[in-house]
């Protein structure tokens, strides 16, 4: 019947749900960017305004340009982000390989020691990295931003998961044929895991670009702000209860990851879909 | 001299031994198939000479030298996989070629981009690209070159994978069940094809197995292995006339040989089978259980007087160019099967009595531990068995 009329009870009943879920979740984002549109004086009205009556699009954006180095915080953000992420890459799936592959005495220990390093939260470790960085004098510079990030626990996990998979027989042909066992990583093993590996790549740039707390500590320079310390401090600093500017502000610090997530979202999907993660 | 040698290969993995000490000679330009059950230790074997694996225990050379330790990709041997192993990201032309390119292209000659600005780039990858040609070409799949493994078939797949293996003229092919992932038909089809190919390149193939039926129609010899030892090893014909161990004649031949408890008896030592005496004497003390092979075709109807095996037709297979009958007889476990040609028992229906025959020369008698027993026959002097 359903496919007959279109859509059953249920199935319309689900989709308003769903649809309400969504609402909550996207709302206080839509009311950001409707803030970012507004002039200060529709801001703190009682009444809620969907639209604003004068749109203060161009007001708010320009200020928000003026006001702060929108443009250098973005810059580190991707800096730190994609260092970060390539760097995690190369140490991972190594690793990963041969905690999947190899055979080698205490591996299976090896990886218990991987998941357990996947439970220690990064707050924990911050003050004993914080300590180091300042013995070893690479506070407020963008090493200190990227190096705690290199080693992935959860890369290498997810990774080594994947490559769990990926047939025996493939990697003794790569043998056969003459490749060595850090070829098969880049030339066998991460052109079929690439699925995985955007998956990963989204998890590890989203986390790491809309991470506060770190570069927070690690970081005074206003340099070496990245864009959500940045935003932070415009605040406190220049805006005051400006929020027009400050809205439109964290508008622009959030699309680059709207954008790439609706470019990549389709690899995404394959890849969390293929990890078996959802 | 042998192209492979073989002498006391074990190897165990943590507590269990899976080869057992294998002595194995193989000569250059041989097909030899190494065929038993599954789990019998034929693929950890091949994977030693290959390289994959280290033996435990034992030696193995290839063409005089020890190569022990040496890594599979200089031991100049190729290997075709069951699962194909094809690499899924690249298209059936480069994946033919990554063997050529590992050995002819120098690291920095393989890296993307830069390798264009590497002096002799150029040339050696047409050579390269004349090479993959020539093997498309043999193996007819010039068409399918720049399609990728996924958009392919299993026996294309298959064929793609045998290509690779060939293209750089290896000292050896190892294949392990290259066809079990083939439908019944194109396995039979493959198997020609293989062995043509064999005749064409004048190499040695060292074929794993578990179908009796792919060593039986390929091989210049069969290696039988059960529970990580050869147990006998020599030509499809020897394998399958004469038979060293219960187990090989029980896995060589389809339908499977029929085995009736018997036994010795008396000083003459001869042999009784279902009720009946058969006039030969065994090697073997009287008051033995004997276990009597009779393949399926060596069984033949007889009138009631010259029966030595009588029972009930339980089942007829017409397989059109022969006839399968299953016969119950009285004290056998398993019905005895019998071969006839086309159109042979037509006027036997199921159920009904039937008398069979066999000539004592078709006897192959084992004891109780499976070796095989000698038997001459009684009255004149002439061995068989
Ligand atoms: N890497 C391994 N670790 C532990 N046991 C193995 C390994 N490889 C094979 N085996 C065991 O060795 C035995 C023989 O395996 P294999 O050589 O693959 O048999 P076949 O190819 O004859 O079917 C099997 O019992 C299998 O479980
Ligand atoms: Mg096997």
């Amino acid at each position: 019947m359903s496919t007959a009329r279109g859509i059953s009870l249920w199935g319309l009943l689900r989709h308003v749900l769903l649809l309400i879920a969504a609402a909550i979740v996207l709302l206080p984002f839509v009311w950001m960017i409707v803030t970012s549109l507004k002039p200060q004086s529709e801001i703190f009205l009682s009444e809620i305004r969907w639209w604003p009556e004068r749109l203060h699009a161009v007001e708010n954006y320009t200020k928000a340009f003026d006001r702060a180095p929108l443009m250098r915080f973005l810059l580190n953000g991707a800096i730190v982000t994609v260092t970060i992420f390539m760097l995690q890459v190369l140490i991972a799936l190594p690793a990963a390989y041969a905690l999947a592959k190899l055979r080698f005495w205490g591996r299976e220990a090896v990886f218990a020691l991987v998941l357990f390093c996947i439970l220690i939260p990064p707050q924990a470790t911050a003050i004993p990295v914080f300590l180091l960085f300042h013995h070893l004098g690479i506070l407020d510079t963008y090493a200190a931003l990227i190096v705690p990030f290199t080693i992935s626990a959860f890369g290498i996990f997810l990774m080594r998961q994947f490559f769990m998979t990926v047939p025996d027989d493939l990697v003794d042909a790569a043998r056969m044929d003459g490749i060595s066992e850090i070829g098969i990583v880049w030339r066998v093993m991460l052109p079929t895991a690439l699925p995985a590996l955007t998956a990963f790549g989204i998890f590890s740039i989203v986390a790491h670009w809309n991470d506060y707390f770190w570069p927070l500590i690690a970081v005074n320079s206003k340099e070496l702000f990245t864009p959500p310390v940045g935003v932070a401090t415009f605040r406190n600093e220049e805006a005051g209860t400006d929020y027009g500017p400050l809205m439109a502000a964290a508008t622009i610090i959030i699309a680059p990851l709207i954008i790439a997530f609706l470019l990549a979202q389709r690899r995404f999907i394959e890849g969390i879909t293929f990890t078996g993660m959802k | 001299m042998a192209m492979f040698e073989l002498t006391g290969v074990r190897k165990s993995f943590e507590r269990t031994e899976v080869l057992k000490g294998v002595d194995l000679d193989i000569a250059d330009g041989e097909f030899i198939s190494l065929v038993g059950p599954s789990g019998c230790g034929k693929s950890t074997l091949l994977r030693i000479i290959a390289g994959l694996e280290d033996q435990t225990d034992g030696s193995v050379r290839i063409g005089g030298d020890v190569v022990d330790g040496i890594r599979p990709a200089d031991r100049n041997l190729a290997m075709v996989f069951q699962s194909y192993a094809l690499y899924p990201h690249l298209t059936v032309f480069n994946n033919i070629a990554v063997p050529l390119r590992m050995r002819r292209l120098s690291a920095l000659q393989r890296l993307p981009l830069v390798r264009w600005l590497v002096p002799g780039t150029r040339s050696a990858e047409c050579g390269i690209h004349a090479d993959v040609e020539k093997v498309a070409e043999l193996l007819g799949m010039r068409d399918l070159l720049h399609r990728k493994p996924a958009q392919l078939s299993g026996g294309q797949r298959q064929r793609v994978a045998v290509g690779r293996a060939i293209v750089r003229e290896p000292r050896g092919f190892l294949l392990d069940e290259p066809l079990s992932n083939l439908d019944a038909k194109l396995r039979v089809h493959m198997r020609t094809e293989i062995a043509q190919l064999h005749r064409r390149l004048a190499a040695t193939f060292i074929y794993v197995t578990h179908d009796q039926a792919e060593a039986m129609t390929m091989s210049d010899r069969i290696a039988v292995m059960m529970d990580g030892n050869i147990i006998q090893i020599g030509s499809p014909d020897d394998v399958y006339d004469d038979p060293q161990d219960l187990r090989v004649a029980e896995f060589i031949g389809s339908p499977k040989i029929n085995i009736l408890e018997g036994a010795t008896v008396g000083e003459d030592r001869a042999l009784v089978l279902a009720g009946h005496r058969i006039p030969i004497s065994v090697s073997e003390q009287a008051g033995r259980s004997i276990s009597v092979g009779i393949r399926p075709e060596a069984m033949r109807l007889a009138s009631s007087e010259g029966a030595l095996v009588s029972g009930r037709l339980a089942h007829k297979e017409n397989l059109g160019a022969e006839v399968l009958l299953h016969v119950d007889v009285d004290g056998q476990s398993a019905p005895v099967i019998v071969r006839l040609d086309h159109g042979g028992a037509r006027s036997i229906r199921i159920g009904e009595m039937i008398d069979l025959t066999f000539a004592m020369e078709d006897l192959r008698l084992f004891d109780k531990a499976g070796r095989r027993v000698g038997a001459k026959a009684a009255q004149k002097e002439l061995a068989y068995g």
